[in-house]
């Protein structure tokens, strides 16, 4: 059947709701028999129930009864998990990255730095955004790239609902780059980069006590920048902070001795398995990359997968994270798996299947202050579920239903249509142009 | 900065072609001394010789031959650097053999990438080790990527401890039209190049078309800008070469040597190009030029062409799912290499990158769930081979490794589980039959120069 004629006959069945998702309402129902994992770190639990209602999780698990009259889906033989949370993303900011008209991940000309908010850039109808929902992800914190400062600016949180909006949180999280990276931008060395850092945080304080008052004539940022940082001093706006030595981690658990109200996010922490107890007992979350064994750099000589395993050993809070570029959103269950592999090897620290669906579920929905709301199969968190149709973290698997805030969603995209058209090559009556 | 490898290679090589002045070509540069050197047939002579090993007899495993076959409760039997002999439970054991359990694991050839860069742009990923692309002029085919391997790259290692690889081509670059001559190599520690090279492998030409060269050069306000720009500075590369194969070689040409041994089929030619409508536009070059393509790689849209790609016996190497890091990456889907499958096409799954080359197992099994799901089921046989014989006949060493077959090279992974799924690791690697990794001995993990009195020797990676 031709694609129009699908629709026709799609019509016809008067599903246009199905089509126009963005005025499909939340769905009341039941999975049933299938192997859940709520993504709380706990194992996966055989023929479980999930409930949803009103756009919300009711219950989840085994022994759940389904309410009476509540549609229900077959689970046998799936698996159903939480949607997937991508922390620290490019979602929405680029439609491809190497266009630089279409990429708004960072902006080096700009003369504004920690005021950069990506909010009103963000495009729900990105093709990244739907082959992402697609593959299971629900929910992300977007984050600028730094473009001559090392503050790349605000981020935010988003659902990856076809028709949303996608903004929930603007301005969630400041961003600030630190390391190798954040020496350059700061004007050739680490050294440069902690006075850059400490100063704008003074100035942003000096500003904040005195709103109205006229600043003094060597103050470095503009007024943008100086008010956007007052949130991140006093802790409602959390610090996150690129940096992959373990000095230099050491050097960022050290900002809060001049400043002790700092809400820190590592975001890479390469190293952090060397200095793991001391991340630990500041209480600080991680988002880390965990396939990462090489030192591509200086900053990253001990580099391994068992980083995520050894801070989490270690007591730390890790999520996986950082999918931007080549590293997409969807990788999330292939990487979490990867760390459940590391349990068979000797002198490896891996995850266990539950810890690794947690660090790319309920971890990083936690550490952007969802927890309980996002990342997790719980009475009152979002009704985010996907059904695969197999081991999530298995690579043979993939979704075969996602529902965000209860709401079944299409996972067609650029991709699924080319793939569609170039099933058969045959172009023997009219070219492929006019099979769509 | 959180940019992509594949673009973050792609930019500072920008960066470090913008810093270089426009210097002499090969072509130029042989003028300057009129007296041609001597050809040497092999001036850089592989030193590899394999390392011991003991006869080994794997019982018990599940086996993959690499070319379609699967034996469940198999044995393979290597010794003195060669297989002697696969085959199922009931096959004799000769005397002095070494047993090992292989019960619950999975056997499978040794992984073989046909695209890495590791040792020119090894990590650390600093500018002073960054040496693989000579982006001074669009055609340098005489640049051979084997003088700017790193040995210390500690890449190399991962790749065999995470990824099995007991093979791979290293390339040049995609930022010239003619990125020069690349090299194969066996995945061992060595402080020379040479004691790494693949013994008797054919050389490959690296070739790119698209986007990459026309930036490059078009921002230098140079030939070429454009697409046509990159074919025409092509045919004449091609013309020019002819016209030296036809010549009475007086006078010595290091690129057209290289391109003279492509004219001959000597040379094979490896072509970096994403487009199917550039694809086509390169075979007919090729034809109007009178050489062969071997391969596209990278190649996202190959499926649209999977015919003609067939027809003209070219295989392709891809990732299971890349895109939209580029605009000629923009059409990629993740079942082009399931759908070239299905078509007939020969299919390889390559890294391009020093993650990747850790997991070439995993894309290929990903890019096979894909194929499923529309259809298309690719037996988990067949789907081995994509990592491996397939690389290594389309590296024209097919004859030599890349699939458990008695006579061939005993380079073998034992996988503590099917390695098509994502909780599977290598557990041994051998070489040449010599066991080079084994995840079970801390010793059998090679430790590069580089990586030695550093945080994390030794580790487990």
């Amino acid at each position: 059947m031709s694609r129009r004629a699908t629709i026709l006959a799609a019509l016809t069945a008067a599903a246009l709701p199905a089509l126009l998702p963005g005025l499909a309402a939340a769905q009341d129902f039941a999975i049933t028999n299938a192997t859940v994992g709520t993504g709380d770190g706990s194992a996966p639990i055989e023929h479980g129930t999930v409930v949803v209602r009103a756009g919300k999780v009711v219950a989840a698990g085994a022994g759940v009864a389904v309410p009476a009259g509540m549609q229900s889906v077959d689970g046998t033989g799936k698996w159903v998990t939480p949607g997937l949370f991508s922390a620290v993303t490019d979602l929405g900011l680029w439609d491809v990255e190497g266009v630089p008209n279409s990429n708004d991940t960072e902006a080096d000309k700009s003369p504004f730095n920690a005021a950069l908010d990506v909010t009103p850039a963000i495009n729900p109808a990105s093709e990244h955004i739907a082959v992402s929902r697609e593959g299971g992800v629900t929910r992300a914190s977007v984050a600028p790239v730094n473009g001559d400062s090392i503050f790349a600016g605000q981020g935010a949180l988003i659902d990856l609902r076809a028709g949303s909006d996608a903004v929930n949180l603007p301005r969630a999280f400041q961003f600030v780059q630190l390391g190798e990276a954040g020496a350059k931008l700061a004007g050739g060395s680490r050294v440069a980069a902690h006075v850059a850092l400490r100063s704008a945080l003074r100035e942003a304080r000096e500003l904040a006590a005195a709103p109205t008052a006229a600043r003094s004539s060597d103050a470095l940022l503009t007024r943008a920048d100086a008010a956007a940082l007052a949130p991140v001093i006093d802790g409602r706006q959390p610090l996150y902070v690129g940096v992959e030595r373990a000095a230099d981690i050491r050097s960022v658990l050290a900002l809060k001795s001049e400043f002790p109200k700092l809400n820190l996010v590592l975001v890479g922490a390469t190293e952090g398995w060397l200095v793991a107890s001391q991340i630990a007992a500041a209480k600080v979350p991680v988002i880390a990359m965990p396939l990462r064994d090489l030192p591509a750099s200086f900053e990253s000589l001990a580099a391994t997968q068992s980083n995520v395993g050894r801070m989490k050993k270690a007591g730390v809070k890790v999520g996986i994270g950082m999918f931007a570029g080549s590293n997409q959103p969807r990788y999330a269950p292939q990487q979490a798996g990867n760390l459940v592999a590391l349990n068979k090897l000797p002198g490896a620290a891996g995850l266990t299947w539950g810890e690794a669906l947690a660090a790319i579920t309920s971890v990083p929905a936690e550490i952007s202050g969802m927890g309980g709301k996002e990342g997790v199969l719980a009475p009152g968190a979002v009704g985010d579920v996907v059904i695969w149709d197999g081991d999530p973290l298995e690579l043979s698997s993939a979704p075969v239903e996602v529902y965000i805030d209860g709401i079944k969603q299409p996972l067609d995209n650029h991709q699924s249509r080319l793939k569609q058209r170039y099933k058969s090559l045959d172009r023997t009556y009219l070219p492929k142009a006019y099979d769509w | 900065m959180r940019v992509s490898p594949a673009l973050r290679r792609w930019s500072s090589t920008l960066v470090l072609g913008a810093a270089l002045a426009l210097g002499a070509t090969g072509a130029d540069a042989k003028k300057q001394d009129k007296k041609a050197a001597p050809i040497v047939a092999d001036p850089y002579p592989s030193t590899y010789k394999s390392y011991p090993g003991t006869p080994t007899a794997l019982v018990g495993a599940t086996v993959y031959d690499g070319r379609g076959g699967r034996i469940d409760n198999g044995i393979v039997l290597f010794r003195d650097g060669k297989l002697q002999a696969v085959g199922g439970a009931d096959m004799p054991i000769p005397e002095g053999y070494a047993r090992i359990d292989g019960t619950g694991k999975f056997v499978t050839p040794g992984v073989i990438d046909i695209h890495s860069h590791l040792g020119v742009y090894p990590s650390p990923g600093v500018e002073a080790l960054a040496d693989g692309n000579e982006m001074t002029s669009p055609t340098t085919p005489d640049v051979w990527a084997e003088h700017s391997v790193w040995p210390q790259d500690p890449g190399f290692t991962r790749a065999l401890a995470n990824g099995g690889v007991t093979s791979l081509q290293i390339l040049p670059g995609s930022g010239n039209l003619i990125g020069g001559r690349a090299v194969t190599l066996k995945n061992v520690p060595s402080i020379t190049v040479q004691g790494m090279k693949f013994p008797g492998a054919p050389y490959s030409l690296k070739m790119a078309c698209g986007e990459n060269p026309k930036r490059v050069y078009g921002e230098k306000g140079q030939k070429p800008s454009t697409r046509m720009g990159n074919f025409s500075v092509d045919r004449q590369a091609w013309i020019d070469a002819r016209q030296y194969m036809d010549g009475d070689h007086a006078e010595r040409d290091l690129g057209n040597d290289t391109l003279e041994g492509v004219l001959k089929g000597e040379i094979l030619v490896q072509n970096h190009c994403y487009r199917a409508d550039e694809m086509a536009q390169v075979i007919d070059m090729s034809k109007e030029m009178g050489y062969k393509v071997t391969a596209f790689h990278h190649a996202v849209e190959a499926y649209k062409i999977a015919d003609l790609l067939r027809e003209n016996d070219i295989c392709v190497a891809v990732w299971a799912d890349w895109y939209g890091f580029k605009m000629e990456a923009y059409d990629g889907i993740p079942e082009n290499a399931a759908l070239l499958a299905n078509a007939g096409t020969c299919v390889v799954i390559h890294s391009d990158d020093e993650n990747g080359i850790q997991r070439l197992n995993q894309e290929a099994a990903k890019a096979q769930a894909d194929g499923r799901r529309i259809g298309i089921d690719i037996p988990d046989a067949k789907v081995i081979g994509w990592f491996t014989y397939n690389a290594a006949k389309t590296m024209g060493i097919g004859e030599r490794t890349g699939s458990l077959e008695a006579g061939k090279m005993a380079d073998v992974v034992l996988w503590n589980g099917n390695p098509l799924s994502v909780y599977s690791r290598p557990e041994k690697v051998w070489i040449d039959g010599a066991l080079m990794f084994d995840a079970l001995d801390a010793r059998r993990r090679p430790v590069s120069d580089f990586e030695l009195g550093q945080p994390g020797e030794g580790d487990v990676k």
